[in-house]
């Protein structure tokens, strides 16, 4: 009996081969390879890899099919699996004014230089279950359009800019030489942090607690007057200046969603009016992650604009302290770890408590002889 | 680089090189600075936060071939995290593992100190789910560093104070804090407080490492720890009232194990390495009534 | 009154307590304060008086050290004697002061208590935080402040949450007069309570700043505290320092038409 409550190793073996039967599921129901993860649930895989902060489309599949479709399981095999990489050195910045783009909208803007291009998008579907799907049929290969074939698409926020309606992205933002950018894989996070690392930490931040923000800010609890700017979904180049031949060179591309929210701002004292922004920058094609991450992202910014901090979204510590879902997940689950040790202090604690309840005198006299 | 026995596609003891360097930096730092909490990058390891990827981290910075692991939970070698942990090792490192306490060169412990004292050249690792002895008190980690910068630990005693005031004692069974070396007030994670004693002027190096909150910290070896108090409500170890049911043995931590549906219950040595070497020498239950059901 | 007697101290009481010379502080633009400058002696109650708007609380809080003025000096006569200007302190001693010789009074007793403990150990913080270690002296010191405060001692376990508005603020006296100050800032510390309250609470403080010899700067918008408690007072307008002078002459024979205003407001209401 004594036995029986120590686990062991045999338990441990056990579990995992039942973990591994139950992931097989009914054996009659053909097996579900990584390819067909990576085709057909493309959405989930992004996710993983935006939030596993790593870009392998491959990797983030099979992690999938791991974890038996549990996404936060699958983020957490590949953040594991990317500490153990090595570091071999920090490309340039991504140029997302030159990406090629597969959709772009702007919501202030009715028609803009490149125009707008809707893609692949849930946008203006009826969420209306299409049981044809239920069975394998034919899907006709999709039309890719430009509005504007050929034309140069030009960031919104650089059109604004022109006028100095809005304000441009600061050395301080980290601009320039990337190695002097904070890395959040390599230093611990600590406060106040700049917009660099507050980024970082965003874009790899659980997207539900993120969408619960954004939206928390849109129902007064720390408002920032949001209108989507931009959004584009397309492939970057990325680029690596080799020191030795002394320029740079193309490594591979990625395909990146950005979201650029454009915010009001009335100015100071001592600085005018212009639009403020929150950026969300995030691998593949995770629309609502950036759009929480730009609405976030100025949210926290309330401090650098001189407006009162009471909201949590505002709150850099309490939001960048518990963003990570690979942090919150263990530390939640963590309590189905055995705590008898500590447990059996409480319980010895509580008995003396109640023992001390039981014996003490009626309550004026008690009062009386406190000394 | 030390080759990899085992397992193919990691380095020896699963971190690169590169990241245990970066460790073992903070750790100096840590003891140069006893009690104080030492930032460090941690790494996701293949283990969920909050189920000791801080201890292990520490554990694979410090591993060698030669070393000889002990990892215990609760006290006891053969729960099913300090199994995983334990297995962990063995198949990233290929080091030697044990259970018994005297011949590890290196322990990792979650929530026990072991019974039988340590020596010098040992080290025993510590796994901290929350390092900042002031989180409850003070939810800011801007506001808490200041107050150890600053040793404003007046608020620590605050809290001790309503505990006497309520209960005419301190009822912190666990995690209860200590000031090391008169310095620094330093949570020493969530051992019960019985455990509190054995980390004063203890030859062996005691280190933690708190992974999700990415903190290292370290009691040198002879460092002063003292458990907070009054001086007219000194610090008290709980002691139970009985012996091993197992082994007899006494002034010991002991587990609570259910006996039966009928408030049955029987208390047994929570280090179970201590227990098994005890009753390997001859040692048995104190009282025959004691005797568990088996 | 048996509040314990302050230690001993290389006190110049010819010279100033505090002396703040040419504060200015602006906010961006607006002024919160320009060029304000005067003196507090040892035992003194100075008022300061002024619409809302007309930067008391800024001054206050700058020569409490808690806002860092764009030009000025606060000078202060420390404990052993030195003269030292409080804002150029570092953090720590700033802090050491302002929970030792320093008290602070807020008009919202949350903000000066913490409601979630008791009132003996809201009044013990202090203590502890200075290295008391001994939980009965720490306790018999809480009871006999408790006394002087006017609270039963027997409410020592009771959370401030229990009390009645004029008591919180009372807590709030004892909880900065246990390490025996010698100088308190109060803004507005009747403020949100009932007349016969207030009359109360007026009283006690008269008669604590006399016996124990306090140095106290008020804030108030209420010309009747300020004649009840204080000896001197500055009357402030769109951040500057218009009148000051003692009490009783600047309020029965004001030279500024905006005093002038202020005071005879008061009589007509």
């Amino acid at each position: 009996m004594y036995v029986a409550v120590k686990g062991g190793e045999k338990a441990i073996k056990n579990a995992h081969q039942l973990l591994a039967d139950r992931r097989r599921g009914k054996r009659d129901v053909p097996e579900i390879s990584a390819d067909q993860i990576r085709e057909q649930l493309s959405l989930a895989v992004d996710r993983v890899m935006s939030e596993g902060s790593l870009y392998d489309r491959d990797l983030a599949a099979l992690a999938i099919k791991q974890a038996r479709g549990d996404l936060i399981e699958a983020i957490f095999l590949i953040r594991a699996y990317r500490a153990t990489l090595p570091r071999l050195g920090y490309t340039q910045a991504l140029s997302t004014a030159t990406m090629q783009v597969e959709r772009r909208i702007s919501a202030i803007f009715k028609d803009l230089p490149g125009g707008q291009v809707l893609g692949p998008t849930f946008d203006y579907t009826h969420r209306l279950i299409d049981f044809k799907l239920a069975a394998e049929q034919e899907i006709a290969s999709g039309v890719e359009a430009q509005a504007q074939p050929g034309a140069p698409m030009p960031k919104v926020a650089s059109l604004l800019g022109e006028e100095g309606l809005i304000e441009t992205a600061s050395a301080a933002d980290g601009e320039g030489d990337p190695t002097e950018m904070a890395d959040i894989t390599r230093e611990p996070l600590s406060f106040p942090c700049g917009r660099d690392l507050r980024l970082q930490s965003l874009a790899r931040a659980d997207e539900g607690f993120l969408l619960a923000l954004a939206y928390s800010t849109q129902r007064g609890y720390g408002r920032t007057h949001p209108f989507v700017g931009e959004i584009r979904v397309g492939a970057v180049d990325v680029e690596f200046f080799v020191e030795e031949l002394g320029f740079e060179v193309p490594l591979g591309r990625l395909q990146v969603t950005e979201c650029e929210m454009v915010n009001q701002f009335v100015g100071t004292d001592t600085l005018a009016p212009q639009f403020s922004t929150g950026y969300g920058l995030v691998f593949g094609h995770c629309e609502r992650k950036a759009m929480s991450v730009a609405l976030v992202e100025r949210a926290l910014r309330a401090e650098e604009f001189g407006e009162t901090v009471q909201a949590p979204a505002q709150d850099a510590e309490f939001v960048l302290s518990h963003c990570d879902n690979v942090q919150a997940m263990g530390f939640v689950e963590h309590l189905k770890l055995p705590h008898y040790v500590d447990f059996q202090s409480e319980l010895q604690l509580v008995r003396q408590l109640r023992k001390d309840f039981a014996a003490r005198p009626a309550q004026g006299a008690e009062k009386a002889s406190v000394k | 680089m030390i080759e990899s026995p085992h397992e193919t596609g990691y380095n020896f003891a699963y971190l690169d090189e590169q990241t245990k360097r970066m460790i073992r930096r903070a750790i100096m730092k840590a003891i140069a600075i006893p009690g104080y909490q030492v930032p460090f990058a941690a790494r996701e390891m293949p283990m969920p936060h909050g189920w000791g990827t801080g201890g292990v981290q520490l554990t694979a910075a410090l591993l060698g071939p030669e070393d000889v692991l002990k990892v215990i939970d609760q006290g006891a070698d053969d729960t099913t995290n300090a199994v995983s942990i334990r297995q962990f090792f063995q198949k990233t490192a290929g080091i030697a593992t044990t259970t018994r306490t005297d011949e590890a060169s290196i322990i990792q412990t979650r929530h026990r100190i072991p019974e039988m004292p340590l020596k010098a050249g040992q080290i025993l690792v510590y796994q901290v789910p929350i390092p900042e002895p002031l989180r409850f008190l003070e939810p800011r980690e801007t506001e808490t560093r200041k107050m150890h910068a600053l040793e404003e630990y007046g608020l620590m005693h605050v809290k001790l104070y309503e505990d006497i005031a309520r209960h005419g004692y301190i009822a912190t069974t666990y995690a209860y804090p200590v000031r090391v070396e008169g310095r620094y007030v330093m949570d020493p994670s969530p051992i019960p407080k019985f455990d509190n004693p054995k980390m004063q002027m203890s030859p062996a190096l005691q280190l933690f490492g708190a992974g999700r909150e990415k903190r290292i910290y370290a009691i040198a070896p002879h460092t002063r720890v003292a458990s907070l108090d009054f001086d007219d409500h000194p610090f008290k170890i709980n002691r139970f009232d009985r012996p091993c049911a197992l082994c007899g043995g006494e002034g010991v931590y002991l587990d609570e194990v259910l006996m039966d549906d009928r408030g049955q219950r029987m208390f047994v040595c929570s280090d179970t390495s201590y227990c098994e070497s005890r009753r390997a020498m001859g040692h048995g239950p104190v009282d025959a009534s004691a005797e568990p059901a088996r | 009154m048996n509040a314990p007697n302050r230690p001993e101290l290389s006190q110049d009481t010819e010279l100033p307590l505090m002396q703040v010379r040419g504060l200015t502080r602006y906010f961006g633009a607006r002024p919160g304060c320009i060029d304000v400058s005067f003196d507090v002696f040892a035992g003194e109650v100075l008022a300061i008086v002024g619409e809302s708007g007309s930067g008391k609380s800024t001054l206050l809080s700058l020569i409490s050290a808690q806002l860092k003025p764009d030009q000025g000096a606060v000078h202060y006569q420390m404990r052993d004697g030195v003269n030292r200007n409080v804002l150029e302190l570092n953090e720590a001693e700033q802090r050491l002061l302002m929970r030792t010789d320093w008290g602070f009074v807020h008009q919202d007793p949350a903000m000066g208590l913490r409601m979630g403990i008791s009132a003996g150990a809201n009044i013990g913080e202090r203590l502890m935080a200075i290295g008391a270690r001994h939980y009965g002296d720490i306790r018999s010191a809480a009871q006999s402040w408790l006394t002087c405060v006017e609270i039963e001692p027997d409410r020592i376990d009771d959370l401030p949450k229990a009390f009645s508005g004029g008591m919180r603020q009372r807590l709030q006296f004892a909880r900065n007069l246990v390490t025996q100050p010698r100088l308190i800032f109060m803004d507005e510390p009747t403020g949100g309570l009932d007349v016969s309250v207030q009359a109360r609470l007026l009283d006690l403080l008269r008669e604590l700043a006399a016996n124990l010899g306090l140095a106290v700067i008020i804030v108030t918008h209420d010309l009747g505290v300020a004649r009840i408690l204080s000896h001197r007072i500055l009357v402030m307008r769109r951040g500057r320092v218009i009148e000051q002078g003692l009490t009783d002459q600047v309020l029965d024979d004001p030279q500024e038409p905006y005093t002038q205003l202020l005071v005879s407001s008061i009589l007509q209401a």
